[in-house]
């Protein structure tokens, strides 16, 4: 059996489900659900036959789109990196679909159908953006996708509505630079496609055009605003904290981790090494940054009280590892920053559901919420653990992994204060959760002793996606070589 | 000896006339930078929820400008083939006689992606009028502080 409409239906049936959601369900809430989680299961299945069929064949997948050829047609190019990417983010998509089952009940009420067609589009766009080989179709779905996120995240609690209108504002501008940088590519080369403008763009005339330079700065600096790297971070905590939970669940892990992927396909698949790290020598001043951007993430987390705000600076965070990694130009960064991609993809949407359990049954948003969570919702807090233990980097979860990955290229690169922000970073998150997993055990010092805590676990429609989650920390954590050796390996640049 | 005119002056003039060609010869780039200049700056700096919309609106609009500029030929005419049937559609097409379509095309998607960004930023700022009961951004976050 062929499966060579494989890379199409990835995206296709989450963007037709949509439309048949938003046609046919507006009445039939729980049909809308039946039918969002068949459709993101037939997407992670399509996306698993396309990552075996590209580790079988070794070679990239070129589908064309209504078989026009391609620098005039549009493509869709997976190869091995993005084939890990495509299978993560319809994966997460799957799980954040079962798992919504309760919580939209309860913060959309009669608008389930409209969240769920929301829902398959952000999706349809986040896989489209992966998946494409064309630098204009990427900027469409990436505004499919910050389009639909913008009405998902404007549904939430306090005040969503104006954090929501901050990050529409941030996001244009991300967006609008990119389109730009675009502009400036198509003025110098005449193409959009992705493959034929690597073609043009290694000559030595084209290394040296000023033009090329400036629409190289505007299209990094357009993705690290929509990929919050600080200081151009402003608007994620807010938004992300003040969305519905489940909304939370869903674009916190995959946002920023899709838009660290971008950065990697433009930087090594459009630019080239030669252009990115020795043409513009400024990899160090963008490993600094990174530098700044964990610390300040972290410090930050440190510094709040309510639960997903906390888990939110550590996003900002995590995006400094992966961007350090990424711009510290030797191989084992790279392979650390595509590891973390997948890692941290995971171990953010396991603490976010985790956190959005406990918020949903407590009905509270601070630190308080977590007294006595191992009595009341043991498998809950278990899930928490594990996912507090691959951000701090506890073997064998795959936190530790990337972290190692990392460090290891912090070191080859000489760049010792990266280093010491990724041990800093560790450092921190421990205290954080230690200190909730404390309050979580003990309960606080009012309550302590209190012995009587009635069993309170969470519906089994969250239950079952988190441990899913928790189960793939470790799994990947223990099939870390086969995942770098299989994947990754495949997937750095020639001439890193 | 000449006192005036004094030495230099004729070399200043050329880089006149340099810079009076950089600014007409490329007047489009000029007019989009004015433009998303603008509207950075209406995004950034004002107060007023509709007026950082409006900036949002110039700043693309400065964006679109831009691309259908660049796909502009002197001379030349729109990008519709002239004989399309019979003997003469075997003749050679000379691409310099036609404008270049794809920047065009593109910007078709841009407009939409452009709206439709507008109505959910307007719809939203109903929302936060509905909520906080002003659209003006410090007494927002005066309100939400309390």
């Amino acid at each position: 059996m062929s499966f060579e409409q494989s890379p199409i239906l990835i995206l296709a049936i989450p963007l037709l489900t949509a439309l048949a959601i938003s046609l046919f369900c507006q009445r039939h809430d729980r049909f809308a659900y039946v039918l969002l989680v068949l459709a993101m299961a037939g997407s992670f299945v399509a996306a698993l036959l396309t990552m075996i069929t590209v580790v079988q064949s070794g070679a990239a997948i070129h589908y064309r789109l209504g078989d026009w050829p391609p620098p005039f047609g549009i493509e869709l190019v997976i190869d091995h990196l993005n084939a890990l990417v495509l299978t993560m983010v319809s994966g997460c998509a799957l799980l954040t679909a079962v798992y919504s089952l309760r919580s939209v009940r309860e913060e959309s009420g009669d608008r389930i159908a409209h969240y769920y067609t929301l829902f398959g589009l952000l999706i349809a766009g986040l896989l489209g953006m992966v998946a494409t080989g064309d630098a204009f179709n990427l900027y469409v779905l990436l505004e499919i996708s910050a389009l639909s996120s913008y009405a998902m995240l404007a549904r939430g609690r306090g005040y969503a509505y104006y954090a929501t209108f901050k990050y529409i504002i941030m996001g244009t501008i991300g967006a609008c630079f990119y389109l730009l940088g675009v502009g400036y590519l198509y003025i110098k080369t005449g193409t959009l496609n992705m493959a034929d403008l690597s073609d043009i763009l290694s000559t030595a005339e084209m290394h040296e055009s000023v033009s090329i330079r400036i629409g190289f700065i505007l299209i990094i600096v357009g993705i690290w605003i929509k990929m919050a790297l600080f200081p151009l971070h402003g608007w994620l905590p807010n938004a992300y904290t003040r969305a519905a939970d489940t909304t939370s669940c869903l674009i916190a892990p995959l946002m920023t981790k899709v838009s660290v992927y971008i950065m990697i396909r433009l930087m090594f698949s459009v630019f080239s090494v030669d252009y990115v790290f020795r043409t513009i020598p400024w990899h160090e001043a963008v490993v600094w940054l990174a530098t700044a951007a964990i610390v300040a993430g972290s410090i930050s987390a440190l510094a709040q009280r309510n639960l997903k705000k906390m888990l939110t600076y550590i996003i900002v965070a995590e995006v400094g590892y992966m961007v350090g990694g990424v711009w510290l130009a030797n191989r084992s960064g790279l392979t650390g920053a595509v590891y973390h991609i997948l890692s941290d993809a995971l171990m953010t949407l396991c603490l976010f559901m985790a956190v959005s359990a406990i918020i949903f049954k407590t009905g509270k948003t601070g630190f308080d919420a977590m007294e006595n969570i191992f009595r009341k919702m043991p498998v809950t807090s278990v899930v928490f653990v594990v996912g507090a233990f691959a951000i701090i980097g506890i073997p064998p979860t795959c936190g530790f992994f990337s972290k190692w990955f990392l460090i290891r290229g912090g070191i080859e690169a000489g760049q010792w204060g990266f280093v010491a922000a990724l041990l800093f970073s560790s450092l921190i998150s421990a205290v954080i959760f230690f200190r909730l997993i404390e309050i979580a055990y003990f309960g606080s010092f009012e309550t302590h002793g209190r012995r009587e805590v009635a069993r309170a676990e969470a519906p089994v429609s969250m239950i079952i996606p988190m441990v899913c989650v928790a189960a793939a920390l470790i799994l990947i954590g223990i099939y870390t070589n086969e995942i770098v050796s299989g994947l990754i390996r495949w997937s750095l640049p020639a001439g890193l | 000896m000449l006192i005036w005119p004094p030495a230099g002056i004729w070399t200043r003039a050329s880089e006149m006339n340099e810079l009076l060609a950089l600014i007409i010869g490329k007047s489009n780039y000029w007019a989009a930078l004015i433009l998303l200049l603008i509207g950075l700056y209406g995004m950034i700096a004002k107060n007023n929820l509709l007026k950082k919309i409006i900036g949002m609106s110039i700043f693309q609009s400065a964006i679109i400008l831009f691309y259908v500029s660049i796909g502009d030929k002197r001379g030349a005419t729109i990008p519709i083939l002239e004989h399309g049937h019979g003997p003469e559609a075997e003749q050679v097409i000379q691409a310099a006689h036609y404008a270049n379509p794809l920047p065009h095309v593109l910007m078709l998607t841009a407009i939409v992606v452009g709206v439709s960004t507008l109505g959910v930023a307007l719809a939203i700022i109903q929302k936060i009028y509905r909520v906080h009961g002003t659209i003006e951004e410090d007494e927002i976050l005066e309100s939400i502080d309390e």
